[in-house]
């Protein structure tokens, strides 16, 4: 039932008709200053400084325009906590007002610390960073709601699309890390729901060095074939490499002639640049037009973020963090982020329930879930941690 | 093309009664189906849904209606910035109008002198004169713009813009934007009941028909639609129709590849017709006595008989129909 009728006036400007006096309404956009992930494999990837803000800016644009019919007028403030910051500690001035709505471009330990501290009992924190799986389940917070696809959901989207090509036996190529080791858990997990193999297992510790060199592709191209020698007959190479150490070697590297699909090669998303369905087209010519660059995965999750927050303002008309987060809880709620079906978020871990895109650097190839994964609720619960296997317990 | 102009029947006889048959020759109607990917305009026969004519475009070809003198159709080129003005008569593309960037539907004033378009990456809707191309005026409106519709007074133009998930009243005579209604996400289709008493504003992701008091600009209703079976957010209300008579309205649901027809007195939900994959646009036949679905997944246009309210036939035209004008 929501309508405001402006009277127009010759002597406003058209573009504010309709227009009328605006409550303010903060979000508050925390990062820290973390030192650059060094050099990437690929001349090709860039890392911007404004990488999630610029969404996040763009939302915040695109949110003001309905706002600038309905009363509301939204405004970012950016907080960046300095490199290896106490982050308890320095919050403390951002909730000096009272609880805030926060967006936060934090790494899982960073983001735990803000949602523990006694002063960010009644915010509401917008994860737009993270695809850990613990902080899903067993590190789940009540404060916070997660943006972006976890994990496990990004292993699942990418096994219905594999179990559906029929592409069942796996070799998992295992990177040194923590992260890695969730995912490689994660892909066996996916292979065990959806009846495909991990037919071969191997772990590697590769060192990237200076990843700079004038013969750099002649060894990677020995080593690459040894790390891959494996023996045994496969149908594709899946790679779980968190950190990008090594796995964007690896296409066309393998000993055998075998996709690689994974955290590199053909991986599962929330976004890419060269995503256009679902009206996806319109969104990249508004960011390109806005920030000068491609949007990220990142850039998308601070869009979406801040349209969550404009959707449970201006239509759920919840104005506190408390009210804020009944209502992303609520059936009432559903936001829209061009996936051809409305967003809702898992009441059980808060995690944005959403198709996940299958994509190739320069294609999307499919979206999952895939047609057939049959679930007796919500199809897309099909991706990820389902409410009877939830760690989760928020205690609300 | 001469033999378009005949009925089967009577080009069977012209051997026999050639003048007689000349004299007595009944155009067919014909529809003409937007081809988003193909940039093409499909011609099909309105009796045997035969291809007549497969027309080719400028770049990604969606919007699309006829003029109200049925002497042209026109569609809405999103990628080349124009519309182009088929000539009905003669099939072919005779003229192109310059919109601005990204048109993606339009619309004519009562008399067809005033042409609407939604300029869907500008968020504004630009007024031009039909007879010189020239642009009267630009409404800055909500972003992403999409589906207009014209009160019978021609006193007001609503547009529904996407992204802001708003209904905006514009009004004629200042084009001023008077109003703006907030309604589910993503809204893409407007259409007048045929007595002006409510506007029907479809919401994609939402997932339901909003009904608006176009006087208090208040929502008075909001339809939604269960289908056992179907996941909730597959069901994607776009194109909207009502019968003559305003006793039977068609709510297209895409993905849910259903349409759904509703009593708009109850807002009941009476059945659901199995379409093709996709259905976004509907439109009546000159007689209101079939419906045409335009399919995008499935590349055909299903055919429904409103009487009976069964899909009696699909027939395939190019790739990712998007809408469907259709001429007498």
């Amino acid at each position: 039932m929501l309508a405001l009728a402006g009277v127009s006036n010759a002597s406003m400007p058209s573009a504010a008709a309709g227009a009328v006096a605006a409550r303010a309404f903060p979000i508050v956009y925390l990062r820290e200053a973390y030192p650059g992930p060094g050099i990437m494999p690929s001349l090709l990837e860039t890392q911007p400084d404004d990488l999630g803000l610029a969404g996040a800016e763009d939302g915040t644009a695109e949110i003001n325009t309905t706002g600038k019919f309905l009363g509301w007028h939204f405004k970012l403030y950016v907080v960046t906590l300095p490199a290896g910051a106490d982050v308890a500690a320095q919050v403390r001035r951002v909730f000096a007002p009272g609880p805030a709505v926060i967006v936060a471009d934090l790494r899982a330990g960073d983001l735990l610390q803000l949602a523990d501290a006694p002063a960010a009992k009644n915010a509401l924190i917008l994860d737009i960073r993270t695809t850990d799986d613990s902080l899903r389940q067993q590190d789940c917070r009540a404060n916070v709601f997660h943006i972006l696809p976890s994990q496990a959901m990004r292993a699942d989207a990418l096994a219905q699309f594999l179990v559906e090509k029929r592409w069942s036996r796996w070799f998992l190529l295992q990177g040194p890390t923590p992260a890695d080791a969730v995912y490689a858990a994660d892909v066996r997990r996916s292979a065990a729901r959806y009846g495909a193999r991990v037919v071969a297992a191997r772990s590697y510790d590769y060192n990237p060095g200076s990843r700079r060199s004038d013969t750099g592709y002649q060894q990677i191209q020995t080593q690459m074939p040894l790390a891959t020698q494996v023996g045994t007959d496969y149908d594709v190479l899946f790679v779980a490499d968190e950190t990008d150490l090594f796995g964007d070697y690896l296409p066309y590297n393998t000993f055998d002639a075998r996709p690689v699909v994974g955290t590199q090669g053909l991986v599962a998303t929330a976004w890419t640049p060269a995503f256009q369905s679902y009206s996806a087209l319109q969104m990249q010519n508004r960011f390109q037009l806005f920030a000068h660059r491609e949007m990220t995965e990142r850039d998308y999750g601070g869009w979406l973020a801040v349209n969550v927050v404009g959707d449970a303002v201006m239509r759920g008309r919840q104005t506190s963090p408390a009210g804020i987060r009944a209502y992303l809880r609520s059936d009432g709620f559903l936001v829209a982020g061009f996936k051809g079906e409305g967003l809702t978020f898992r009441t059980w871990d808060q995690q944005l329930r959403q198709p996940v895109l299958i994509a190739q650097p320069l294609m999307v190839v499919s979206m999952s879930p895939q047609a057939g994964f049959l679930h007796p609720d919500n199809t897309t619960d099909t991706l990820g941690f389902d409410q009877p296997e939830t760690q989760c317990r928020l205690g609300h | 093309m001469p033999s378009r102009a005949l009925t089967g029947r009577c080009a069977a006889l012209l051997a026999f009664a050639g003048v007689l048959c000349f004299a007595a020759s009944v155009r067919a109607s014909e529809l003409f189906v937007s081809n988003e990917v193909d940039d093409t305009v499909t011609v099909l026969d309105g009796d045997s849904y035969k291809v007549i004519a497969t027309i080719p475009t400028d770049q990604r070809p969606r919007g699309i209606i006829e003029t109200p003198d049925h002497k042209a159709v026109l569609v809405c080129d999103g990628d080349s910035s124009n519309i182009d003005v088929i000539d009905t008569r003669t099939l072919k593309v005779v003229r192109r109008i310059d919109t601005g960037p990204d048109p993606e539907t339009l619309a004519t004033s009562l008399s067809g002198d005033q042409l609407y378009v939604s300029n869907e990456n500008n968020a504004l809707v630009t007024i031009i004169n039909y007879a010189t191309g020239k642009w009267i005026t630009q409404v800055p409106v909500g972003i992403e713009p999409e589906g207009l519709a014209v009160s019978r007074d021609g006193r007001t133009v609503v547009v529904v813009s996407e992204e802001t998930s708003m209904a905006h009243f514009i009004d004629t005579r200042t084009w001023q934007v008077v109003a703006n209604v907030l309604v589910d996400n993503r809204p893409r289709v407007a259409v007048y009941t045929p007595d002006q008493r409510y506007l029907w504003v479809s919401s994609e992701v939402g997932g339901t028909v909003s009904v608006i008091d176009p006087r208090s600009h208040q929502i008075v209703h909001v339809i939604n639609f269960q289908i056992p079976g179907v996941d909730k957010q597959y069901i994607g209300p776009l194109g909207i129709q009502f019968t003559a008579d305003g006793r039977t309205a068609f709510v297209a649901l895409g993905r849910a590849n259903r349409v759904a027809v509703v009593d708009p007195r109850s807002y009941e939900v009476e059945k659901y017709i199995l379409v093709g994959q996709r259905p976004w646009q509907l439109t009546f036949s000159p007689d209101r006595s079939k419906l045409y679905v335009a399919n995008g997944l499935t590349n055909d246009v299903t055919i429904i008989d409103v009487s009976s309210e069964k899909a009696v036939k699909s027939v395939p035209v190019g790739r990712l129909p998007w809408g469907i004008a259709v001429v007498p």
